[in-house]
């Protein structure tokens, strides 16, 4: 029973560790440009893919693939951001028709990706898919610690971009008062415009992660979109120290609840998280 | 358009109704009354949508949720007592409604996009709920055998389809009822500024949750024939992510100001869905839907309506001039 309650926990750290890549793109789209980017989990599906495509025929390894297809992400993220500043946001129309414009693009993501892949499952493969590290009695399987690190490496990379670059410091102050920031004469468009990509970004290696803990089919991204956004909000929005407890608390919590319940219940706790902190907490743990 | 009472119009719309149902006798092809059905359905989910969505400008994501809790109210019903399918509509609207208030009650108090995101969810969470839950037949699906015929003697895929018809009609009544009325101007300031409405007195929570209520209520209406339509039903065709695209799509394309709007775009985008899946794939039926949504709300937001619209105050300016 304790083995068993050790071992639920180190794996739901493990799995928190991940929910932070996938969510660390949102609470920077999200959380500090407050763009609800419905689309993010789709464009990890897509992220997926790629590294898939890059893994099986052409043999890369998938966290350098994820990292290969950064730039095409990055590129992307600032082109869907130019047609969302234009259509949208300029005209301030960005609550009803954002949101539609978001969900469209999910959908749209999901469907071309069954008609190419088609509904099959797909893995790759690496070496580090199979073998497993022990400390005492706790199992840490390399398919969920490779992920876990590449996350915290990921997320702590973009906490030092935005505490000491200027660029970074410029998305923060976007994040605060952009009116301000239009009365220092800086575009708050292009740097919103670069926050945006990188977030998009984030999604090709949260999509590397994705495949290497677990096969992938076009249609999973819906089961990360109730998940990302508890994550974000209870994380409170825009911290990121917030959102990797959030992260951790909610994969502890569905790790405990398919050890002892079974695994078909866990995507209900990240929606009763959700609601929860939208009822009673909307400002989330670490909320400003 | 000349102002016509909400009386005068229900009259017009249930004249119409009629007409539509004995005109329907003349059709021999049980597949025009099949199809028709889903047209129907559809003008029933994209009314209710726009209810919240287009009157009062919030998003509600989760129209596939909705559509299978009346879905599974009926199925639920079924296995208990077989009662006459009014019956199971009524539940199944009364249950969809339930969980929208309480939906609604956690999450309308916030801003717009957090209900957006809980909708979302819920669909999710409603479909994990029901794969769990074997006595209505679990991931494996449920049977339902579909009587042979109607009440009238007529044959069951008739009943239903005017069955349907009644329902569209009773929804393009009250959305029509809802626009000239205090809560409709209600909704209209909520979607225009809601902060001012506060300010103005506007109980603004009351009115959106009746709003969400009336909108639930009538997707889970429409959903609580479909275990009779289908006769087998599992949680992935109950929870298909085409209803909810489908029933946002049409008032988006259609137009969002007023009920004409998701009536153009249900009948038009589910009259050549219905041709298109005969002819091409279902998927890639649905990802021209997508894109046709996406191009509409980028290019033009206000939908066909609002194409028209303009085209009829372009056609009148130049007369105008030369009047004067």
């Amino acid at each position: 029973m304790f083995g068993l309650l050790v071992n639920a926990i180190v794996a739901g750290l493990l799995l928190g560790g991940f929910y932070a890549a996938v969510s660390v793109g949102l609470a920077l789209s999200f959380g500090m440009l407050d763009i609800a980017n419905l689309a993010h989990p789709a464009f990890i599906i897509l992220g997926s893919f790629i590294v898939y495509t890059l893994n099986i025929d052409f043999g890369v390894d998938p966290v350098v693939a994820g990292v290969l297809a950064l730039p095409f992400f990055y590129v992307l993220g600032s082109a869907i951001y130019q047609i969302y500043y234009y259509s949208f946001e300029r005209r301030g129309e960005e609550a009803l028709r954002g949101l539609a414009f978001f969900f469209g693009i999910l959908f749209i993501t999901e469907v071309a990706l069954i008609l190419i892949f088609g509904v099959d499952y797909r893995f790759v493969t690496a070496p580090y898919i199979g073998p497993s590290l022990y400390i005492g009695n706790a199992e840490l399987p390399l398919r969920m610690l490779v992920p876990f690190m590449v996350s915290i490496v990921m997320v702590g990379l973009l906490q030092l971009f935005l505490s000491k670059t200027f660029i970074g410091r410029a998305i923060l102050a976007v994040s605060q008062d952009d009116l301000a920031l239009k009365l220092m004469s800086i575009r708050p468009q292009r740097i919103k415009n670069i926050a945006f990509a990188i977030s998009i970004a984030t999604a090709s290696l949260a999509g590397a992660c994705l495949i290497i803990i677990q096969p992938v089919e076009p249609s999973i991204g819906r089961d990360y979109i109730g998940r990302v956004f508890a994550i974000v909000v209870l994380g409170g929005m825009g911290s990121f120290p917030g959102m990797l407890t959030a992260a951790m608390l909610i994969g502890v919590m569905e790790s405990l609840t398919a050890t002892f319940y079974g695994p078909s219940w866990s995507p209900a706790v990240a929606f009763g998280f959700l609601l929860l902190t939208l009822a009673i907490r909307p400002a989330g743990l670490m909320g400003r | 358009m000349p102002y016509v009472p909400t009386r005068y119009f229900c009259l017009i719309v249930a004249l119409v109704t009629i007409a539509i149902a004995f005109a329907s006798r003349l059709a021999t092809n049980d597949y025009f009354f099949f199809a028709g059905y889903v047209v129907l359905q559809y003008v029933v989910m994209a009314t209710a949508w726009n209810i919240l969505g287009g009157y009062t400008g919030y998003v509600n994501f989760g129209t596939a949720g909705f559509f299978a809790i009346g879905a599974y109210s009926a199925v639920v019903m079924h296995k208990l007592f077989e009662p006459p399918l009014i019956a199971s509509i009524v539940v199944g609207g009364f249950m969809a409604g339930l969980v929208g208030l309480g939906m609604g009650y956690l999450t309308l108090r916030l801003r717009g996009v957090f209900f957006a995101i809980a909708t979302l969810a819920l669909a999710i969470v409603l479909q994990t709920l029901v794969t769990n839950w074997d006595f209505v037949g679990g991931a494996r699906g449920v049977y339902i055998i579909r009587p042979e015929t109607g009440p009238f003697g007529h044959p069951y895929i008739q009943y239903l389809f005017v069955l349907m018809l009644a329902l569209s009609a009773v929804a393009i009544c009250i959305a029509r009822a809802i626009e000239h009325s205090k809560l409709g101007y209600g909704l209209a300031t909520i979607r225009d500024d809601e902060l001012a409405a506060e300010a103005a007195g506007v109980p603004t929570l009351r009115l959106k949750l009746i709003a969400t209520v009336l909108s639930g209520a009538l997707m889970g209406m429409a959903g609580a024939p479909l275990p009779y339509y289908v006769t087998y039903l599992d949680p992935s065709s109950g929870f298909n992510l085409a209803f909810a695209v489908n029933s946002i799509a049409m008032p988006l394309i259609g137009g969002t100001s007023s009920w004409l709007g998701p009536l153009i775009g249900a009948v038009l985008l589910a009259t050549i869905q219905q041709i298109a899946t005969v002819t091409i794939s279902s998927a890639l039926n649905l990802l021209i839907v997508g894109v046709i949504m996406v191009a509409f709300v980028t290019i033009a937001p206000n939908g066909i309506l609002g194409l028209f619209e303009r085209g009829v105050r372009a056609r009148r300016r130049p007369a105008e001039k030369e009047a004067a």
